[in-house]
């Protein structure tokens, strides 16, 4: 008969609320910069310069085309050859927001692509510059055409972001494996951590869901 | 000390490349046979069995869509062990990205068959085919059309999640380019090997399936 302890896991719960909290704060920070490089390679692939567009392109497809666990060891083992040496957690940040932005560059390129040819006539009409038109009057509808391809984005970029315990970054899969390094309750410990993903998946989800609409991009929007 | 030239380093990881195809291979089609169950079992009639069913396959996706790939491995992985299975990392594996793929290509299937217009089910039942052949006959043709891009698509996801794999042990691309760095101290050339090898059988994927996608869309 299989025993299951997860009294053994559970009553080491300030590691995993650490380890929650820690996710919770990658998350957070690769969703505001990959965001931010996702609008800028739209708007490079679309609006730029020929150079500048290949190059966009070159960055989102290498991006694509590559597991998210080699970015990572490209980052955090192969940049200290090159200078830079970063903590596991800034190195698991730098990949995430790299993944992600390049991800978000092609969803964000999809609504822009979208944008009627006359709204860009009419911004221009307007005297605003083209800076102002791609800001101001394509990218906002742009994003509440996309929005929910890009919060499943997100929520992937987060869930694969239990490949960063692997460099010793401390966030909720590190503590699972901390655990069950103590405890030797390794399958307890790495479904107590899946649940918790699970919450934290549904929670983003829903939060994204709810703040888009409201705070990025105006009043709900239906191009 | 051996000296590894760059063309050792790469002969090497090609070695280990094989096994990265052999795995995505396995969880592609094994996910593709399960994912077609658990799509199938969604499109029961609304019975008290048919509504039971796509609850189960409901959970199923839910779940193996909203947690980490790698904790589906490890869970696999010590899972198995518990059982009091011999576990092999291959084995492991090679379960957690089935159950993985099943998920997703059942879901991206589902959206197929849902974008198949409710008409063509009603015409169907009214030339009085069974819903056995309403769904062989009429819809499954027209719904196949529209998969095979997503279905292509989602070909690169497995073949990078194999990369994961690494972790529980399993010598694949990812990690024979671990072992590597670790006998030759030059990651970055390593991990830049190991990235373009992945890129050089991923990106042919992606161009494929997006081709597909603009020849349906062109057709339409």
């Amino acid at each position: 008969m299989v025993s299951l302890d997860f009294a053994a896991v559970l009553e080491q719960w300030p590691l995993l609320v650490q380890g929650i909290g820690a996710t919770i704060w990658l998350v957070a920070l690769a969703a505001t910069l990959g965001g931010f490089l996702g609008i800028a390679c739209a708007w490079a692939r679309t609006w730029g310069p020929k150079p500048l567009a290949w190059l966009a392109a070159g960055y989102v497809e290498s991006i694509r085309n590559t597991p998210f666990i080699v970015q990572l060891f490209v980052i955090f083992f192969g940049l200290p050859s090159a200078g830079v040496r970063l903590s596991p957690e800034w190195a698991s940040a730098l990949a995430m927001v790299i993944n992600l932005g390049a991800y978000a560059g092609e969803i964000v390129r999809a609504g822009v692509e979208a944008t009627p040819r006359g709204q860009v006539e009419a911004g221009l009409s307007l005297a605003l510059t083209p800076g102002q038109v791609f800001r101001r009057v394509v990218v906002p509808p742009a994003l509440a055409r996309v929005w929910p391809a890009m919060v499943s984005q997100i929520v992937i970029v987060m869930l694969g972001s239990a490949v960063c315990g692997q460099i010793s970054a401390r966030e909720l899969s590190y503590f699972a494996n901390l655990i069950q390094s103590r405890n030797f309750r390794a399958f307890e410990a790495y479904l107590v951590a899946t649940a918790g993903y699970l919450v934290l998946a549904i929670a983003l989800r829903r939060l994204l869901l709810w703040v888009g609409p409201r705070f990025l991009f105006g009043t709900v929007w239906r191009g | 000390m051996v000296e590894f030239t760059l063309w050792d380093i790469l002969r090497n990881l090609l070695l280990a490349a094989r096994w990265t195809v052999a795995l995505s291979l396995i969880a592609f089609v094994a996910g593709g046979a399960l994912g077609l169950l658990l799509v199938l079992a969604r499109t029961l009639p609304a019975g008290a069995v048919g509504r039971w069913a796509g609850r189960c396959v409901a959970l199923h996706v839910e779940v193996f869509q909203g947690t980490p790939l790698l904790m589906q491995l490890f869970l696999a992985y010590f899972g198995l062990a518990l059982l009091g299975l011999e576990v092999s990392a291959w084995l492991a594996a090679a379960l957690a990205l089935t159950l993985h793929a099943s998920a997703f290509l059942a879901e991206i299937w589902r959206g197929c068959i849902e974008a198949v217009p409710r008409g063509q089910w009603d015409a169907a039942a009214s030339l009085a085919l069974t819903r056995s052949e309403q769904l062989r006959r009429v819809i499954a043709p027209q719904a196949l059309r529209i998969a095979i891009a997503p279905t292509v698509g989602f070909l690169v996801q497995v073949i990078k999640g194999t990369a994961l794999a690494s972790v529980i042990g399993f010598i694949e691309l990812a990690k024979a380019g671990t072992m590597i760095t670790n006998a030759t101290f030059r990651p970055f050339a390593v991990y830049a090997c190991v990235a373009a090898i992945y890129f050089a059988m991923c990106y042919p994927v992606s161009a494929f399936s997006r081709r597909l996608e603009r020849r349906l869309n062109g057709a339409r």
